[in-house]
C-alpha cells in the first residue's frame, strides 16, 4: 500500500478512537482516569430476600400502615383517588388474596382468631428467576447479582409485557402523571414519569448507603426482617431456620424471596 | 426533462422553506446566555470545558452505574470523590436550574427530560417548572 | 404503480374521504392520549393490557392468512388462486401495518419505542414479534409488489422472487406462533398457559382472514367489475369451514382440560367468560355472541347447500369474522387479567377516546387496503 495512504488510515482511525474516548482522554489530563466505586458504607449483600413474620405483626394497632407509608414518602409514590390508576409497592392484602389457592376453612379460622384477622404485607418478590425479566424487550428491569430485582426508568418503553409476566401483581404503571398527586415530595429521591412501569426496589438506594428497607425500619414490631439468605448468621436465615415459612406462588418456579412466617 | 419548469420552480420553494430559519436569524448576532452557577465552589466534579461539552455523556454514565452497576461514588480524576446524584449532587451547588440548565438548554433548543422524574431544587422566586415533554 | 390509486369514480374518492376522517379522528384522540397518558383508556393496572393488543392479536391472525392463498397458489400451482392471491398479500400488508399501529399507540412511552431496537433482547417474545413482524411487513410489500409490476407489464414474475414467497410461508405462521407465545409463557396467567394457544391461534387466524377476504371478494363482484372467480371463492370457503372447525375445536379442547382438571387458576377465567365470577360478568354476553354467530358459521358453512349459495355464504363468512372477532380482540386478552393474580377482579371498559383510537387505526388499515387493492385491481382489469 502506498504509503500516504497508509498514514492516512493510521490518522483517520485514529481520530476515530480519540473522539470515541473523549471523555476517558479529557479525564485522564487530570492526575487520574475516574472511577466508580461502591460506598463504603454500603450494605453488601449475595441474596437479599425479606421475612415476613405475621405473627409479629399482631402487636399492631388496628389498622396500622407504618410500613406502606414510609415506602409512600420514601419513594414518592403518588396517592390516585381511582383505583384504575393506583400504584403500590408494598400494601396490604386478606389472606386469600396473598395466597389464592391455598385457602380452607381451618386456615381462614386460624387467619381470623390466631392472627387477628390483620392483612397480610405484600410486595414485589425479588425472584430468583423472575418472569418479568425474562419478557422484557428493552431490558429495562433487571436483575442484580445480589437478586434485587430493579427497574430502569430512564429506559422503560410501557409495553406492560412485565406487568402481565408477574405472577404477584406487583407492578405498576403511571397511567397518568404522577407527580400532582404526590402528597409531600421527597427531595432525595425522584419521582417517575407518566408511561412507565415501576415497582417496589427493595429500597436498593437506601442499601447502598448502609440503611435498611424503610418499610422494615418503620415498622415497629420488627414483623418485616431483611437480610442476605447467602449469609447463614443472618437474621432471616435464623428465622427460616427456627420457624415453618411459605412463599406465594412458589410452584410456579420464580423461587420468589419473600417468606412468610404465620 | 419533462415539466422542467414546475420542478425548478418546486426545487426552489423546496430550498427556501428548508432555509428559511438560516435566512430568518440572518445577520443577527446571537449571545449566548449568562448561566448564574448559584455556587461558592469553585470546582465542579470535572474541568469547566469537559462539564461544557460533556455533562450530558457523564450524566448518562453516571446513571448507569448507579442504576445497573449499583456504584454510587464517582471518584473524579483528582481523586475527589462524589455521590453520583443529579438531584442530590449536581443541584447542591447548581441551585437554579432555570438560570443555570434552562437557559442554555433553551438557547440551544434542546429539551433533556431529566426533570420529569428528578426533582428539580426549590427556587426563590418561583418553583422551577419542568419540562413537560 | 402508485398513480392508479389516484384515479377512481365518486364513491372511491367519497370511501377514501371518510377514511381519511376516521383516521384524522383517531389521531385526534391520540394526540389527547399522548397529552395525558394511557389513563384516558379504560385499562387498569389489574387489567392492564386492552382493546389495543386484542385488536393486536386479533390482526396478526389475518395478516397469518394470507398463506392461505400464498401456499396453494405457488406451491401447488392452484390457478384459481391466481386473481386472488394478491388480496391476500395486500390484506396482509394492511393487517400488518395495523398490528404494528396499535403496538406504538399502546406504549406509554411511544418516545422511546426504538430502545427495543438499541437494547436488543433475545429473551423476550416481543423483540422476536417486532422481528417477524416487520419481516413479514416487508415480505408481503415486497413480493406482492414485484409480481403485480409484472403483471402491468405483461410478463410472468421474475424468477428470483420465488425464494421471498416460499420463505413468505413458514412466515406466516411464524408471526402468529410468536404472537402466541407472547401469552403462552407466562406462569401467572392461567388463561393464557396452554401450549394449544400458538395452534388455536393459527386456526383461528385461517378462518377470520380468508373470511373477511370472501366478503371482500363478493363486494367486488357486486360493486366493480372485478371477479375473483367462484372457484376461488368455493375453495376459500372450505378452507375457512376446516379452519372454523378446527378453530372451534380447539377452544373445546381448552374447556375439557380446564373443567375436567378442575384446576381453579386455569377454571375461573373460563367461568368469569361464559357465566360470570362473583357476579361479574362483563364478558357474558360477548362470548355468548361468539359463541351463537360460532355455531351459525359451522352450520351455513359445513352445509354444502348454504356454503354455495353467495347470500348464506355471505352471512357464515361474516360470522365467522365476527365470532372470532370477539374471540381474539376481546375475550382472549382481557380475560387473562380477570381475575387478576390475587384473584380479585377489576373489569375493563374501553372509553370513548380508546374507542375512536381503535376506529382510527382500523381506518388507517382499510385506507392502506383501500388503496392497495385500487392499485392492484387496476392492473388487473387493464391486463385482462
Amino acid at each position: 500500500m502506498d504509503e500516504t495512504r497508509r498514514n492516512f488510515l493510521k490518522i483517520a482511525g485514529l481520530s476515530v478512537l480519540g473522539f470515541g474516548a473523549k471523555p476517558v482522554v479529557d479525564a485522564v489530563a487530570g492526575t487520574g482516569e475516574p472511577k466508580f466505586e461502591k460506598d463504603p458504607q454500603a450494605l453488601n449483600g449475595k441474596r437479599w430476600a425479606m421475612v415476613v413474620n405475621q405473627k409479629k405483626c399482631l402487636n399492631a394497632k388496628e389498622g396500622c400502615k407504618d410500613c406502606v407509608l414510609a415506602c409512600n414518602s420514601a419513594h414518592n409514590i403518588p396517592d390516585f383517588p381511582n383505583p384504575k390508576d393506583e400504584i403500590k409497592w408494598i400494601w396490604q392484602v386478606k389472606y386469600e388474596n396473598a395466597f389464592p389457592g391455598q385457602e380452607n376453612p381451618y386456615i381462614d379460622e386460624y387467619v381470623k382468631k390466631s392472627l387477628k384477622g390483620l392483612p397480610f404485607m405484600v410486595l414485589c418478590n425479588h425472584c430468583d428467576n423472575p418472569p418479568c425479566v425474562r419478557v422484557c424487550p428493552v431490558q429495562a428491569t433487571f436483575r442484580r447479582p445480589d437478586g434485587i430485582v430493579v427497574m430502569d426508568y430512564h429506559r422503560c418503553i410501557g409495553c406492560r409485557f412485565c406487568m402481565a409476566a408477574c405472577p404477584y401483581g406487583a407492578r405498576n404503571l403511571n397511567w397518568r402523571d404522577p407527580r400532582p398527586f404526590i402528597k409531600k415530595e421527597n427531595p432525595e429521591f425522584p419521582t417517575r414519569s407518566r408511561g412507565v412501569v415501576e415497582k417496589c426496589n427493595f429500597c436498593s438506594e437506601r442499601l447502598a448507603v448502609g440503611k435498611m428497607p424503610a418499610c422494615v425500619e418503620a415498622c415497629k414490631d420488627k414483623a418485616l426482617v431483611f437480610g442476605d439468605l447467602e449469609d447463614p448468621n443472618s437474621e432471616v436465615r435464623e428465622l427460616l431456620r427456627t420457624q415453618p415459612s411459605i412463599q406465594r406462588k412458589p410452584q410456579l418456579g420464580t423461587r420468589p424471596q419473600v417468606y412468610y412466617i404465620l | 426533462m419533462y415539466n422542467a419548469g414546475k420542478i425548478i420552480i418546486g426545487i426552489v420553494i423546496f430550498l427556501a422553506l428548508i432555509t428559511a430559519p438560516f435566512w430568518y436569524n440572518f445577520g443577527k448576532a446571537s449571545t449566548p446566555p449568562k448561566l448564574e452557577i448559584g455556587t461558592q465552589e469553585k470546582q465542579c466534579v470535572e474541568s469547566k470545558a469537559f462539564m461544557q461539552s460533556s455533562h450530558m455523556v457523564l450524566l448518562d454514565q453516571w446513571r448507569d452505574e448507579v442504576l445497573r452497576v449499583g456504584k454510587r461514588i464517582y471518584v473524579n480524576s483528582a481523586g475527589k470523590q462524589y455521590n453520583m446524584s443529579l438531584q442530590n449532587t449536581c443541584t447542591k451547588c447548581h441551585s437554579s436550574k432555570t438560570k443555570f440548565c434552562d437557559r442554555c438548554h433553551t438557547y440551544l433548543n434542546v429539551a433533556p427530560n431529566c426533570w420529569d422524574c428528578h426533582i428539580a431544587p426549590k427556587e426563590q422566586e418561583k418553583q422551577a417548572g419542568r419540562s413537560d415533554k | 404503480m402508485l398513480e392508479k390509486a389516484l384515479r377512481g369514480n365518486k364513491s372511491y374518492f367519497a370511501w377514501i374521504g371518510f377514511l381519511l376522517i376516521l383516521v384524522g379522528m383517531g389521531f385526534g384522540f391520540y394526540l389527547r392520549q399522548l397529552g395525558l397518558g394511557l389513563g384516558i383508556t379504560g385499562m387498569s393496572r389489574d387489567v392492564s393490557w386492552g382493546l389495543y393488543i386484542g385488536q393486536f392479536t386479533f390482526l396478526v391472525g389475518v395478516a397469518a392468512s394470507a398463506v392461505m392463498l400464498v401456499l396453494p397458489y405457488y406451491l401447488h400451482n392452484y390457478k384459481a388462486f391466481g386473481k386472488i392471491t394478491i388480496l391476500g398479500e395486500f390484506l396482509a400488508v394492511a393487517s400488518v401495518i395495523m398490528c404494528l399501529t396499535f403496538i406504538v399507540v399502546d406504549l406509554g412511552r411511544p418516545d422511546r419505542a426504538f430502545n427495543v431496537l438499541l437494547y436488543p433482547s433475545p429473551n423476550s417474545v416481543l423483540f422476536w414479534d417486532m422481528v417477524v413482524l416487520n419481516g413479514y411487513l416487508f415480505l408481503n410489500i415486497f413480493v406482492g409488489w414485484t409480481v403485480l409490476e409484472a403483471e402491468a407489464k405483461s410478463a410472468p414474475p421474475p424468477k428470483w422472487i420465488k425464494p421471498f414467497i416460499y420463505l413468505s410461508i413458514p412466515w406466516a405462521v411464524s408471526i402468529h406462533t410468536v404472537t402466541a407465545f407472547l401469552y403462552a409463557g407466562l406462569p401467572g396467567r392461567g388463561f393464557w398457559l396452554t401450549a394449544i394457544m400458538a395452534p388455536r391461534f393459527l386456526g383461528s387466524a385461517f378462518a377470520a382472514g380468508p373470511a373477511l377476504l370472501i366478503l371482500i371478494c363478493l363486494f367486488l363482484r357486486k360493486y366493480t367489475r372485478f371477479d375473483a372467480g367462484w372457484q376461488a371463492i368455493q375453495s376459500l370457503s372450505k378452507i375457512i369451514t376446516y379452519a372454523m372447525v378446527l378453530s372451534v375445536f380447539f377452544v373445546l379442547c381448552e374447556l375439557f382440560t380446564v373443567y375436567y382438571s378442575q384446576i381453579p387458576e386455569h377454571m375461573y377465567h373460563f367461568t368469569y367468560l361464559f357465566v360470570g365470577f362473583h357476579g361479574h360478568s362483563g364478558l357474558v354476553p360477548w362470548m355468548w355472541a361468539s359463541t351463537i354467530l360460532a355455531a351459525i358459521a359451522l352450520i351455513l358453512l359445513i352445509n354444502p347447500n348454504t356454503r354455495n349459495r353467495t347470500g348464506t355464504l355471505a352471512i357464515g363468512c361474516a360470522s365467522v369474522f365476527f365470532s372470532l372477532w370477539i374471540e381474539k380482540g376481546i375475550a382472549l386478552v382481557l380475560t387473562g387479567y380477570i381475575p387478576s393474580p390475587l384473584e380479585t377482579i377489576t373489569e375493563y371498559h374501553p372509553t370513548l377516546p380508546e374507542i375512536g383510537i381503535v376506529i382510527g387505526v382500523w381506518a388507517l388499515g382499510f385506507l392502506v387496503l383501500s388503496i392497495l387493492y385500487k392499485v392492484a385491481l387496476s392492473v388487473k382489469l387493464e391486463a385482462a
